[in-house]
């Protein structure tokens, strides 16, 4: 089998987590790479648990969801208390930590995702690009041109200039990350 | 870039455009909306019908009388709403009516778990709808196959004049993969037979030798008659022994004699195994994922997925399981193929692993089963 890399973002219901989960799988196939994307939700739209989850591979992915998270995302407390333990051993915790304060490691990449929404596009709507932008820019799971053009592809209309500001306050995020 | 992000429920309604499809009835369902969202937009593109009915019962009678009119129709639902179907497969399969009809399965029973996969409606999808009667039932396992297997439904249906079951669930139809869909978006080759006779000598139900007798569209000066009764060859009622017989074992033969064509499946690595993993649905991708594990280790595994699971596909099991020591067959259901299997393979040679909690099985689990540690 082909090296698999997992991805979890997990959020609340109304976060765009699932939109993210989308954009980052559509970024991974103009890389050329395999990718699967599933979702998991409850029956309410808004406020239940929410959590998207990608593969990304170079060969065939038979098991479509995650085993044990390379990468996991949490923009949510509970998320990060349900989830935050289920990662592969050295795997990455990035959290936001305007919605999260306790992690179960010390290792958490802590990320202030919605205030730099809030801040660098004026609304909160767009922290799950931000994210994006932070998770990308630690990782390199795809190629930040690629996620430019799923975003450019998959924003809502209107709001596209706004979500590549998001990505870009997100890579800047990462960026500055590294450095510490 | 040909390769597109794609739901296998988008998958499935793009395979039935493919396939000629031209009418769509249906009511919104959790996990299968999509399908009726993507058939809403693309139908009228084509110069083709979408209806939104009041429900499922509703919908599956528009269907029949949309196939009956001559257009390729489909539906699609979910658990409760399939549930509600039933009464109307029946008629389809007793009048014999070319449709399809999509159950993305949910969690069940009732209202169960809407947003939660489960392959709890096999058994439902063979024998959903009394009296003896065949039925083509297909389970596609990825996104590409929901969009292959939707276009074999549309050709199963057409060319034997049958209902034709597509089950897919939650995972399927709302996970997405990149695929490459054919480039050539042509019709379904497959035309309704035509019948060369006039219509006064017309029957919509002869007892012919390909056991396919012709369905004319209404409309095109053919009268006859569709009734759920069981009816004789020019479809009106009859309560005569041999006529009745007649009808079952017409219906059961034209399904048997094209079983070479009906029968899909995938097997992978069966001459060399003393194991075999048998899967369908989600659960072979779990299992192909546990075959491949249980290889790293040594173990000799083969691997048989099955797209058609209705007829049920008892020769090619048979031939399988011959040199196999034992098989395994995952469900997310608490053991409904598994029946088929043993009541073909033997009990003794089968391993059930089952989930029916709304997860999706664990390749662990599976390859536990493979090294007989359960």
């Amino acid at each position: 089998m082909s090296e698999r890399i997992e991805i979890r973002l997990a959020g609340t219901g109304g976060q765009g987590m699932i939109l993210a989960g989308i954009v980052l799988a559509d970024a991974a196939i103009r890389d050329g790479k395999q990718v699967v994307q599933t979702q998991s939700y409850g029956p309410e739209a808004r406020g239940g648990a929410s959590r998207a989850e990608i593969i990304i591979a170079d060969g065939p992915i038979h098991y479509p969801k995650v085993l044990d998270a390379d990468i996991l995302l949490c923009m949510s407390q509970v998320a990060c208390d349900r989830y935050g333990m289920m990662m592969r051993r050295g795997g990455l915790l990035i959290v936001d930590n305007n919605q999260v304060s306790r992690t179960p490691t010390a290792y958490a990449v802590q990320a202030p995702i919605t205030q730099l929404a809030r801040e660098k596009t004026g609304r909160e709507i767009t922290a799950n690009v931000v994210a994006l932008g932070v998770l990308v820019g630690l990782t390199g799971v795809v190629s930040r041109s690629s996620l430019e053009a799923a975003v450019r592809a998959r924003a809502p209309k209107g709001t596209k200039d706004m979500n590549l500001e998001a990505l870009a306050a997100g890579f800047e995020a990462a960026q500055e990350l590294m450095q510490e | 870039m040909n390769r597109v992000l794609m739901q296998g429920d988008e998958a499935c309604a793009e395979g039935a455009i493919a396939a000629g499809c031209n009418f769509f009835a249906g009511y919104p369902i959790t996990p299968a909306t999509e399908i009726a969202e993507v058939m809403a937009h693309r139908l009228p593109q084509q110069d083709g019908v979408f209806i939104q009915m009041e429900d499922e019962i509703a919908s599956m009678a528009a269907v029949i009388g949309a196939a009956v009119g001559g257009a390729r129709a489909m539906t699609a639902t979910s658990g409760p709403g399939f549930s509600l179907m039933q009464e109307n497969i029946g008629y389809a399969a007793m009048a014999e009516i070319p449709c399809v009809i999509a159950n993305v399965q949910r969690l069940g029973p009732s209202t169960g778990r809407p947003t939660s996969p489960a392959q709890g409606d096999v058994m439902q999808a063979r024998w959903g709808t009394h009296g003896d009667h065949p039925i083509i039932v297909l389970c596609p396992s990825s996104v590409r196959e929901s969009f292959d297997l939707t276009v074999k439904a549309f050709e199963f249906s057409e060319r034997y004049r049958t209902p034709v079951i597509l089950l897919l669930d939650e995972i399927i139809g709302h996970m997405r993969e990149g695929v490459e869909l054919p480039a050539d978006k042509t019709t379904l080759n497959v035309k309704r037979e035509q019948t060369l006779v006039p219509p006064e000598w017309y029957k919509p139900f002869e007892n012919l030798a390909t056991d396919v007798p012709p369905l004319i569209p209404f409309g095109e000066g053919y009268r006859y008659h569709i009734t759920g009764l069981h009816h004789d060859e020019r479809g009106y009622p009859t309560d005569k022994v041999d006529e009745v017989e007649a009808w079952t074992a017409r219906v059961y033969s034209k399904i048997k004699q094209a079983l070479s064509e009906v029968l899909l499946y995938e097997e992978n690595g069966i001459k060399q195994a003393d194991t075999l993993v048998v899967a369908y649905g989600i659960s072979a991708r779990s299992a192909r994922h546990a075959v491949e594990m249980a290889r790293n280790r040594g173990r000799r595994v083969g691997f048989l997925k099955l797209q058609t699971l209705w007829p049920f596909p008892e020769e090619v099991i048979e031939q399988a399981a011959e040199r196999i020591h034992r098989i395994i067959v995952p469900e997310m259901n608490l053991g409904q193929l598994a029946l088929e299997v043993e009541r073909v393979a033997g009990r003794r040679k089968v391993r059930r692993v089952n989930r029916a909690d709304g997860e999706v099985i664990k390749p662990e689990q599976i390859l536990s089963a493979i090294e007989g540690m359960r």
